[in-house]
């Protein structure tokens, strides 16, 4: 029971700040409240984000996102389109992860038509989606540094992720919105060098994570704008439904990698990296880690690729038998489940996809209560949303 | 589950090895405190809704549930009809705040007890619930060109 009230308080914070039907609250020198509107064109807000900001002077006494700038009606778009054809909308989502988005789509279409990819093809899956994660986590450090005013590491962050988009453009023609993967395994076999781009990437990686962290991890200004900002603790973090670096670092060892193998995870020797305190500069910690075991995960995989089939015996037309699936993989956000419901006909009765941008941003006005504003862009960066996936 | 509270369980199946409940409507605000303190089911994964038009109790609520203890997932789902009250689930998993907006937004399921309950996704004015089977498209399409080009969609 005791639990179960602490759960409440934090709905009843949200609920008052968000409604803003409660009584005034008391600001510090009895001023009035000022509102600040923030987004949704602002450069910090990665995308079309809009904030309402309450502040007493500079501090955050409560704020409501406005979300929805790039709704685009995916999940509708789903019940028009067969199961092939609404595979290229999902790299639409979080666009600068459109592999992982993929993996999930097909595994979890697969898990309705009870038909598993070839193992040449899990393995072909999971390095991919492992440089995806390694990508998408150099953006998300580039970006964040930016934010709180670093400038340097935007130009090392890119730089490196355009040789994994090179991987991606040899492999599939595409470097962002890839459609890597088909339904039962993959349309490409992989190109010849595939496992030596792979190799020459992750061995000049190395050093390179190296590079950031000497300009980051204990450079002072960085510690001032991180340390201690923007606290999650691990109980707060289940309550809110927060998945991803996010939960882990607040303690929380939890990776769907591990606890749900999927793909070809189960071969591989990895860490979860987890932090202590559930701050920004924890969530820093926890992504640089994510990266190296990453890299971890590509060396082994390329090791030993199995020969044999890419592709699984699915049919051209696919018609899964009635019922419903859920399947969640490990997105480099958090938890990205696809629930599948399927009425025995050639198109989805319903997709619903939990995108965890979307759960991770409800922990926001949590997260900044109490903070300054320019503490707010902190937040938002280590949140690591893509609103293309909060709005879908 | 069954042994506490009997009547309520309409049905517990098995299908592609998920676990699926479904419960009475008005007591899913009981059952989600008790999955949650007692079966440890203390992540709330995703919480959304299916129409089924032709039913007579047109929605199913569709809570996914993870434990971390168990390392399990389940389903819990409920019936609900046009415009019938489905209490909210947000004091138990506070994440269900948005999920269930939501919901709300899509599908115009009314969340008992929710603290905000508004759209989320699309503006505060809009009309109708999108992911409803019964709003069409094609005819959104064509009344939007029709209003606002004043021709006729060739759609």
């Amino acid at each position: 029971m005791k639990a179960g009230n602490e759960g409440q308080a934090i709905t009843g914070m949200a609920g008052n700040t968000i409604t803003g039907t409660g009584e005034k609250p008391q600001t510090l020198l009895g001023a009035d409240e000022l509102v600040l509107n923030m987004g949704p064109q602002h450069p910090s807000t990665h995308g079309v984000l809009r904030v309402k900001l309450k502040l007493d002077g500079e501090r955050v006494i409560g704020s409501e996102c406005m979300i929805g700038y790039l709704h685009r009606g995916v999940e509708k778009i789903a019940e028009h389109r067969s199961y092939q054809q609404f595979a290229p909308y999902v790299d639409r989502m979080d666009y600068v992860a459109a592999v992982s988005n993929g993996l999930g789509y097909c595994e979890a279409i697969e898990k309705l038509l009870m038909v598993e990819a070839p193992p040449r093809a899990r393995v072909i899956r999971t390095i991919l989606t492992e440089l995806q994660r390694i990508a998408s986590h150099l953006l998300w450090l580039g970006t964040h540094a930016l934010d709180i005013g670093a400038l340097t590491p935007l130009f090392y962050c890119f730089r490196e992720r355009e040789e994994i988009l090179k991987i991606f453009e040899k492999y599939c023609g595409a470097r962002l919105t890839t459609h890597a993967f088909r339904i039962g395994g993959l349309q490409y076999e992989a190109y010849d060098t595939l496992e030596k781009d792979v190799e020459r990437f992750c061995k000049a990686f190395e050093p390179r994570i190296k590079d950031y962290e000497d300009l980051l991890t204990g450079n002072r200004i960085w510690l001032g704008r991180t340390k201690g900002v923007g606290i999650l603790s691990a109980k707060d973090a289940i309550a809110l439904g927060a998945t991803g670096p996010v939960l882990r670092a607040s303690g929380v060892k939890w990776d769907i990698r591990k606890a749900m193998p999927y793909a070809a995870y189960d071969q591989y020797k990895f860490e979860i990296p987890v932090g202590t305190t559930g701050d920004t500069y924890d969530r820093y910690m926890v992504r640089m880690e994510e990266m190296r075991q990453s890299r971890l995960i590509c060396l082994q995989a390329i090791e030993n690729i199995p020969s044999g089939p890419i592709m699984a015996k699915v049919g051209k037309v696919l018609k899964p038998p009635p019922g419903e699936v859920y399947h969640a993989i490990e997105a480099p956000k958090g938890e990205l489940g696809y629930y599948v419901v399927s009425d025995g006909t050639v198109q989805p009765y319903r997709v619903r996809i939990r995108p965890p941008s979307f759960v991770n941003l409800q922990s926001f006005d949590y997260m900044a209560k109490g903070h300054l504003v320019a503490d707010v862009v902190a937040i938002i960066g280590t949140l690591d949303i893509v609103l293309g996936e909060v709005d879908r | 589950m069954r042994a506490k509270f009997g009547t309520a369980l309409v049905e517990a199946i098995e299908d592609r090895k998920q676990a699926i409940v479904t419960v009475e409507c008005g007591r899913l605000g009981e059952v989600a405190q008790y999955l949650r303190d007692e079966e440890k089911f203390d992540l709330l994964s995703d919480l959304t809704a299916v129409d089924w038009p032709k039913r007579e109790k047109r929605f199913d609520v569709v809570l996914n549930l993870y434990s971390f203890a168990k390392n399990e997932r389940l389903r819990v789902k409920v019936r609900a009809g046009d415009g019938e009250q489905v209490p909210s689930v947000a004091g138990v998993w506070p994440t269900a705040n948005w999920l269930e907006r939501e919901a709300f937004d899509m599908f115009g399921i009314i969340f008992a007890g929710h603290p905000n309950l508004t759209r989320i996704l699309l503006p505060d004015e809009w009309q109708g619930y999108p992911l409803r089977k019964d709003y069409d498209i094609i005819e959104q399409d064509t009344g939007w060109v029709r209003e606002n080009l004043g021709i006729e969609s060739g759609q």
